[in-house]
């Protein structure tokens, strides 16, 4: 994409630097990709290459090692160790591959369902569109966090708890959002004429209809990750997400609540990683949403 | 109107419908409801006496109305770690310690929210705008449960200013209710941007102007009055998060509410206890969302139509 926007009016006050870095920041995701490939994806696809130590089993010997930079840090353990010696840097490295894979696949799965039910809804309309369209509503009306507890309780945290949990809360916006854009593109002449022509309704929707939304689609999920990885990283933390061997970046908090008179440094680091993660996330699903999509603006 | 009001009614107490059918399928979906209901150390006559209770013994269509008179009568069981309390008692005695904290977290989302809100429109493009921006964004990326344990780092460990868990006096609730309303912040500021932007353009500012009247009343009486309409409207979708969002932070600050109690119980498979709160909890979240959207449909004639 060309720079467009450097053609927009600076203001004519002087700005401070950090204001107009992030300015910049805003204006170019360059930054905000930098940071997040090396937050997210490098580690998550290489981390039993570039996690320096094993993330799942450390010494006791070397347990609440402080950070490199304080008294009695370690260049070994760089960002320090948690309570069981565990090497801080290594459960973050594996901390983005969990929360990669878990948001990817609910958000891959919840919004291949919502569209599919989109696509029906918006196509056919009447009652299938009513029964579908309420099923939406009550899906977001359901108290995202009680749910997961309820399922946290009856069946135990695990993997397939969050991403059920997950799937059930994302569907609904997919649907509501490719729906109503198929109400539009409905109208349009070329579906009339591919009626006409005799193509089934199954190859309306998903070779006529579906390239059209793929945009808003690939807009709507890009701004849900950063969404996700908050949802998932809390239920982590009260312990109805992932199970606590898990090195997923809301346990490693949760572990480090208890110590934060002792060792700040376990709670700190993995809340850092969301924060930035999520940020840069969020940076990019604007950058897109200004970019393909404006008319999305207040998603 | 009212076939509006109707409507959302009715879909609201499906909501509610989904909820309980959710709750009473997990309970059943594993197979015998008192594995899960009951912890691992129970004895068997918890068994029997719960078998007996929820009628377990009958088919589970008989099963499921038992439990929706029961709950209808605010009888979700006895908690098995408080022993010889109901769950619904429980619920009561800890709900107070969630009430104080949400509401003075609306407050502290409010007093920070307006004002930033009001100075990002009336300066748009300056550094209050800005700043306005910034926070909206971290108030997205900041995950509630880390802003607490930050929050208590520094102000009850690092600079020993506030006590870092527990209930008790004001200084008790200041972090909590900060860390609670953060979120808030950032979407009420936005809201609030952007509908005084709205009025700011209209013609009784101009007027009010031409007439001589000093700019600070034209912002804070004439347009503050009118622009806050929407987010008075969207208070109460956030009433309705805080208190499922209490979950998270009770948890942080170890603040005795209904969200510890509902931690607590899961934890400790106190399942009675679990279906009690989420039951109650959801009732109130479906139910701020029916209010708003009331509301919204009397002060948005458009609304009503569709």
């Amino acid at each position: 994409m060309p720079l467009q926007s450097s053609t927009r009016t600076l203001p004519s006050y002087a700005v401070p630097w950090v204001i107009d870095g992030w300015h910049n920041l805003k204006r170019y995701p360059l930054v905000a990709l930098a940071i997040l490939l090396f937050m997210l994806v490098i580690p998550a696809a290489f981390a039993p290459w570039v996690a320096p130590h094993d993330a799942f089993h450390g010494s006791l010997s070397s347990r609440l090692t402080p950070p490199v930079w304080q008294d009695g840090g370690t260049m070994e353990h760089i960002l320090g160790t948690d309570k069981l010696g565990r090497d801080m840097l290594s459960r973050i490295i594996y901390g983005a591959r969990v929360s990669l894979m878990v948001s990817l696949i609910a958000i891959f799965v919840g919004g291949i369902v919502g569209t599919v039910l989109g696509l029906i809804s918006g196509y056919f309309g009447g009652r299938t569109d009513a029964v579908i369209m309420r099923l939406v509503d009550i899906s977001l009306a359901l108290p995202t966090i009680l749910l997961a507890l309820v399922l946290a309780a009856a069946v135990g945290p695990s993997f397939g708890t969050v991403i059920t949990v997950l799937i059930v809360l994302l569907w609904a916006r997919y649907a509501r959002l490719v729906r109503g854009e198929i109400l539009g593109i409905k109208e349009l002449d070329f579906i009339a004429r591919a009626r006409v022509a005799g193509a089934s309704h199954t190859r309306i929707m998903f070779r006529y209809m579906f390239p059209n939304v793929v945009n808003s689609l690939i807009v709507l999920a890009t701004l849900q990750v950063g969404y996700v990885i908050v949802l998932e990283s809390s239920l982590s933390f009260l312990g109805a997400g992932l199970p606590r061997a898990e090195p997923a970046w809301g346990v490693m908090v949760a572990d480090g609540r208890e110590l934060i008179v002792t060792a700040w440094w376990v709670s700190m680091f993995p809340g850092i990683a969301i924060m930035l993660t999520v940020l840069s996330l969020n940076l990019l699903g604007d950058w897109l949403r200004d970019h393909l999509d404006p008319k999305l603006r207040n998603l | 109107m009212q076939r509006f009001i109707a409507v959302r009614v009715l879909q609201s107490l499906m909501a509610i419908l989904v909820m309980s059918v959710i709750v009473f399928g997990l309970a059943r979906i594993s197979g015998n409801p008192l594995d899960v209901m009951l912890p691992i150390e129970a004895m068997p006559e918890d068994y029997e006496r719960l078998e007996k209770y929820w009628g377990l013994d009958q088919p589970i269509t008989t099963q499921y109305v038992i439990f929706v008179k029961k709950a209808l009568q605010g009888d979700f069981g006895d908690s098995l770690k408080y022993q010889g309390k109901s769950a619904m008692s429980l619920v009561a005695e800890r709900l107070p310690a969630t009430l104080e904290l949400a509401g003075f977290a609306l407050l502290i989302s409010a007093i920070l929210a307006l004002p930033i809100g009001v100075l990002a429109a009336v300066a748009k493009g300056s550094h209050w705008d800005t700043a306005a921006k910034i926070i909206a964004l971290l108030g997205q990326s900041l995950p509630a449960f880390w802003l607490g344990i930050v929050l208590m780092w520094i102000f009850a460990v690092m600079l020993d200013w506030l006590p870092s868990s527990g209930r008790g006096g004001l200084q008790h609730l200041i972090l909590p209710a900060i860390t609670l309303g953060w979120f808030q912040v950032a979407a009420i500021m936005r809201l609030v941007r952007s509908s005084m932007l709205e009025v700011l353009d209209s013609e009784f500012v101009k007027l009010a102007r031409v007439k001589g009247i000093p700019e600070w009343k034209v912002v804070w009486k004439h347009c503050l009055r009118n622009a806050g309409i929407a987010p008075l409207t969207f208070f109460a979708i956030i009433a309705g998060t805080l208190l499922t969002g209490s979950v998270v932070t009770e948890t942080v600050f170890t603040w005795p509410g209904v969200g510890l109690l509902v931690v607590d119980a899961v934890r400790s498979r106190d399942f009675q206890v679990v279906q009690a709160v989420v039951i109650m909890f959801a009732g109130i979240f479906i139910l701020c969302n029916l209010l708003v959207d009331i509301l919204y449909a009397y002060l948005d004639p458009r609304i009503r139509v569709q």
